[in-house]
């Protein structure tokens, strides 16, 4: 839960209605002055109508330049910013030769194999020529490879599955699987802040959606009885399946997902788990299995588990693992098998690789001290930022921690002085979160050593006095503010 | 508004009585005399059209009277005298009568008054509303108890765990399965492009350089400059404004029309379209009219239908959406009628060039060159690269509007981690070579001509696809009467292939949650890279295995 303070919450209105009100000022304008030009649609319908692309035209564009930088170099502990110049007020960016080197604390590279790895990179190397880049067909026709069946009996055994099927994208995964596990007549109970890609698979499959509080059993039990109890709308027969729908690490807030409640409450209920561990596997448990390793929940309790390779990993694509029966059934009719190409042979060896790295099955202990690493860091750097009197999002052994920024002022700010010291932090604000809640977003690597981080902590304390996004005051009486905070929620 | 006798003398009138009504307070007060001022006693004086008025009148003086009276008993008396009088003239007295709105209203208005009353009192109450009982905590147990689920997976049958032959070796025209050598129809690398050096090269220097993943989505660092460079790349190929990229070709085409197309829009669409634009369609909630595939003139009168007196339709939005060359039928979209038509009923056009990017026109441009149609008149262009360019991901191009608009609007753009470096940066050089090497381009359509002509005498399949597509897609001409049957015996027949002839063909599957009708069929893909003496040996052993098959059955 977020307490947003009075004072803030009242700025951040002000500064968006003036931002609303000085675009529809502008709007005026151009209508005034696409009225002397003749109209160029010719008899189509406008791409977009009336307000739908105002929040773009009028707020995003300007401060796109915070957003989509290129990189040219692989998204390591350090990568190079390419630097982009605008001759329009920011309607268009055109990139430079200048290049910054910066500290990356953006990429979801919490293990650190998005750089060359001398144990993954000459494997991966060797696949591609083995296997070329792409198989130009589908899983179910000819895209299967040795490969293929390779990695998916190795994600099955990392995650503690009997059987697993691998997609060549995260996105797909979900949003290509929902629709056939369930359809009309089931019920999804969704997280409230669930990733968009689970959002677009629960509506294209066609079943009722339903949401509970972020993060809270007590309200999931509350929506599952009266669910099960009041059963489809207007019809009353009861729900065919239900599925509870949560993700491991939420991305945007950094929190631990409260899993041994939430299928202890399934359980209950008979309904169906489907974790998300986007941003888990790989990242948190003693030995990287993700939520389940961290906190204690044995993996026959979750029915459907899936992951991307995109983040811990340093690949793409992403994977459900589950009962035999349950891939068996996908193998047989989700469409992502039977219509999209094929994982990259040279991204699956990467998987391959970097499991047995994990796992110190490539005879050295990097994997177990690259878990260490990640732990120690994120716990070291979400303290050392709660001290300062940031606002700090997220559950302790998280490497994703969100720092509150609110005013929409402050976004741009803040990540173009962290920039110009070479310091690169995401900010998110409305499409990926509520338009209040703005924020900047770190992600932690194992890659990081703590000189960086201590570089990174003095760059954003010094950024953060000067935006003032310091909410609380510092150290000392941090504390006591934040028991208040967590009582008034 | 009500109006008391309107006549023109009526204020006179008025001010007559209140002096009357002064006078008979007067003598009121003369207890001897009270009796003899009765209501009539007044209203003999006055003209009746004042009457209803002036009682309200009289009613409040006999009320301060009734105050000043000394005993209870009088009161009582005189009040109950009152309003019995009060009774009979209002009933009887064919005088009273009172104009409202210039309409007189008799007597009869006592009784609408009461009416009125009763009906504000009835309107005041609430309506009725059986009591609520929710269903009590002990209840909601036992239905949480009883309640069964099913299964979170209907029972697996014999015919679900089909597992595909593994290869070996890459997938290219000829391939390695069971340690075997094959010549492999199942992959789309049409120009034979798969394990081209060039690519294989550029391919590894981007994973030196950039590692394998992008690890992060296209806003938040995951935008590398081979992206961009990707990008311009495809536009300056296809002579557009600019390009967007996307991590995935099935992904490609459902965030796009979802972008674009929202509630309320129309759009009208081939009913033979893959699976990637029917989620597309799904996902964007707008009004949805099928078209029978590939028949213009089935198009033409759903436009015209759609528009046709619809004067809304013209402010919504209007898409159609068709495929190139369409991946479950093979054949091709005559874009040049579709243009035509879209110009006349003002619809979008988003075309869907999977197929035949790299394929159709004399540089592979896809099929506005192969058409003559320039490419501005199609709004909207996607297209997986994991085909022609033997690379992964997918695109979208078009007009600097319709890319800017997805680059925040699309949700496989925005949410989704970016395309690995090295598949964007195989796909720059796999255009390069296309556009330095046209001779591929005429190898393949040497290649699908010479498919296509030994296999005009197949026996028990047919040909639908069209003679210039990439994919040759066979039908049984005879159909066992469910697409299960049909899918089983063209099964056994790619079965056959595989293990007597070494040849690797794949049947189109159908997902549960495909909505698309058409028959299925065998598919096979023609690539640049298959030799005469493969085509031939395809041909040959498709008839022998075919006859063989349908023979036993």
């Amino acid at each position: 839960m977020i307490t947003i303070p009075y004072l803030t919450a009242l700025t951040t209105y002000f500064s968006y209605g003036l931002l609303f009100a000085f675009g529809q000022l502008r709007d005026f304008f151009r209508k005034i002055f696409d009225w002397w030009s003749h109209n160029s649609l010719q008899g189509y319908a406008p791409i977009c109508l009336g307000l739908e692309d105002f929040y773009i035209r009028r707020l995003y564009l300007r401060i796109q330049d915070c957003f989509n930088r290129p990189i040219c170099s692989s998204p390591d502990a350090w990568f190079d910013v390419v630097e982009r110049v605008s001759n329009d007020y920011n309607k268009t960016l055109k990139r430079t030769t200048r290049v910054d080197r910066c500290l990356n604390l953006g990429s979801y590279n919490y293990l650190g194999f998005a750089a060359a790895d001398e144990y993954c990179t000459p494997r991966v190397i060797e696949s591609l020529k083995k296997f070329s880049a792409s198989t130009c067909s589908t899983r179910v026709d000819g895209g299967t490879t040795t490969l293929h069946t390779e990695l998916e009996e190795c994600v099955a055994n990392f995650v503690g599955k009997p059987a697993a099927v691998v997609f060549g994208m995260g996105y797909a995964t979900n949003s290509a699987i929902l629709p056939v596990l369930i359809g009309k007549g089931g019920l999804i109970i969704s997280d409230s802040l669930n990733h968009n890609s689970i959002v677009n698979g629960a509506r294209g499959s066609g079943a009722t959606i339903r949401v509970f509080q972020h993060n809270t059993p007590s309200h999931l039990e509350k929506v599952l009885r009266e669910q099960i109890a009041e059963g489809q709308p207007r019809t009353h027969r009861p729900w065919k399946k239900i599925f509870v729908v949560v993700e491991g690490i939420y991305s945007m807030e950094g929190e631990l997902c409260q899993l041994p409640e939430i299928v202890s409450i399934c359980k209950k209920y008979k309904a169906y788990v489907y974790l998300d561990e986007a941003h888990s596997i790989g990242a948190v448990g003693k030995s990287g299995r993700g939520v389940c390793d961290l906190l204690g929940v044995d993996t026959a309790d979750v029915d459907i588990m899936m992951g991307t390779f995109t983040k811990s990993f340093g690949s793409c694509g992403g994977y459900i693992a589950g009962s035999k029966e349950l891939i068996e059934f996908l193998k047989h009719s989700c469409p992502a098998h039977l219509y999209a190409t094929s994982i990259s042979p040279p991204a699956a060896q990467q998987i391959i690789s970097s499991i047995k790295v994990i796992l110190g099955e490539d005879g050295s202990s990097r994997g177990a001290q690259k878990l260490a690493r990640i732990r120690e860091n994120s716990n070291f750097f979400r303290s050392e930022l709660q001290k300062m009197g940031f606002e700090v999002l997220g559950d302790n052994d998280s490497p994703v921690m969100p720092i509150m920024l609110y005013n929409p002022a402050k976004i741009p700010a803040f990540s173009r002085e962290c920039l110009k010291r070479n310091v690169a932090v995401v900010t998110v604000a409305f499409p990926a979160t509520p338009l209040l809640l703005a924020r900047a977003r770190i992600c932690i690597s194992a890659a990081h050593t703590r000189e960086d981080l201590i570089k990174a902590l003095e760059v954003i304390s010094r950024v953060g006095d000067m935006v003032g996004v310091k909410y609380f005051p510092a150290e000392p009486k941090k504390q006591q503010l934040e028991g208040e905070g967590i009582k008034t929620d | 508004m009500i109006n008391f006798s309107v006549n023109s003398n009526c204020w006179k009138k008025y001010r007559r009585f209140t002096l009357l009504l002064a006078a008979a307070r007067l003598e009121t007060k003369a207890p001897a005399r009270r009796r003899e001022i009765s209501p009539q006693d007044v209203l003999r004086t006055l003209p009746y059209e004042e009457i209803p008025f002036i009682s309200i009148l009289v009613e409040v003086s006999c009320v301060l009277q009734v105050n000043s009276m000394d005993t209870m008993f009088s009161a009582f008396e005189t009040v109950a005298k009152f309003v019995s009088d009060w009774g009979t003239l209002a009933f009887d007295t064919p005088y009273a009568r009172a104009v409202v709105f210039g309409v007189p209203i008799r007597g009869h208005l006592l009784v609408e008054g009461l009416l009125l009353v009763v009906i504000l009192f009835l309107l005041s109450q609430k309506s009725y509303k059986p009591p609520k009982r929710p269903l009590t905590k002990k209840e909601v147990d036992e239905l949480c108890d009883e309640w069964v689920p099913e299964p979170l997976i209907p029972s697996i049958t014999e015919d679900m765990k089909y597992e595909p032959p593994v290869l070996e070796s890459a997938a290219g025209p000829h391939a390695v399965i069971n340690g075997k050598e094959v010549v492999n129809f199942t992959s789309a690398n049409y120009l034979g492009l798969l394990g081209h050096d060039k690519l294989q090269e550029s391919c590894t220097k981007a994973l030196e350089k950039y590692g394998v993943g992008s690890c992060g989505p296209r806003g938040f660092y995951g935008t590398i400059d081979v992206h961009l460079d990707c990008e311009a790349r495809i536009a300056k190929f296809l002579g557009t404004s600019d390009s967007i990229l996307y991590s995935y070709g099935l992904s490609t085409m459902f965030s796009t029309i979802p972008a674009f197309c929202k509630k309320g829009d129309v759009i009208v669409v081939d009913e033979g379209v893959h699976w990637g634009i029917q989620n597309g369609l799904h996902l964007s909630r707008s009004t949805i009219i099928y078209f029978k595939h590939n028949d213009m003139k089935s198009l033409e009168s759903i436009l015209e239908n759609a528009t046709h007196d619809n004067k809304r339709a013209k402010k919504l939005r209007r898409y159609i959406i068709v495929e190139a060359v369409y991946q479950n039928s093979g054949q091709i979209a005559p874009l040049d009628e579709i243009i035509k038509l879209k110009e006349k009923y003002r619809f979008r056009v988003i075309l869907d060039e999977s197929n035949s990017f790299g394929v159709l026109g004399s540089s592979g441009r896809g099929l506005t060159e192969h058409c003559k149609v320039p490419i501005e008149k199609v709004d909207i262009v996607t297209a997986a690269m994991g085909h022609a360019l033997a690379t992964e991901g997918g695109f979208c191009t078009g007009s600097a509007r319709v890319i800017d608009h997805q680059r925040l609007s699309s949700s496989g753009y925005v949410f989704s981690a970016s395309l690995p470096p090295y598949l964007a940066s195989a796909a720059i050089t796999a255009i390069d070579v296309l556009e330095g090497n046209p001779d591929l381009i005429t190898k393949l359509k040497a290649n699908i001509a010479t498919l296509h002509k030994g296999l005009s005498d197949l026996q028990g399949l047919e040909i639908v696809s069209h003679p210039e597509s990439p994919i040759v897609f066979l039908r049984l001409k005879r159909s066992t009467g469910s697409m299960k049957g049909d899918l089983q015996l063209l099964e056994d027949i790619a079965d056959h292939l595989l293990k007597e002839h070494s040849i690797f063909v794949a049947t189109s599957k159908r997902s549960t949650v495909d909505k698309c009708k058409l028959p299925t069929g065998i598919r096979l893909f023609v690539s640049a890279g298959h030799t005469e003496s493969d085509l031939a040996k395809a041909s040959e052993s498709l008839k022998r295995a075919t006859a063989l098959v349908l023979a036993g059955q």
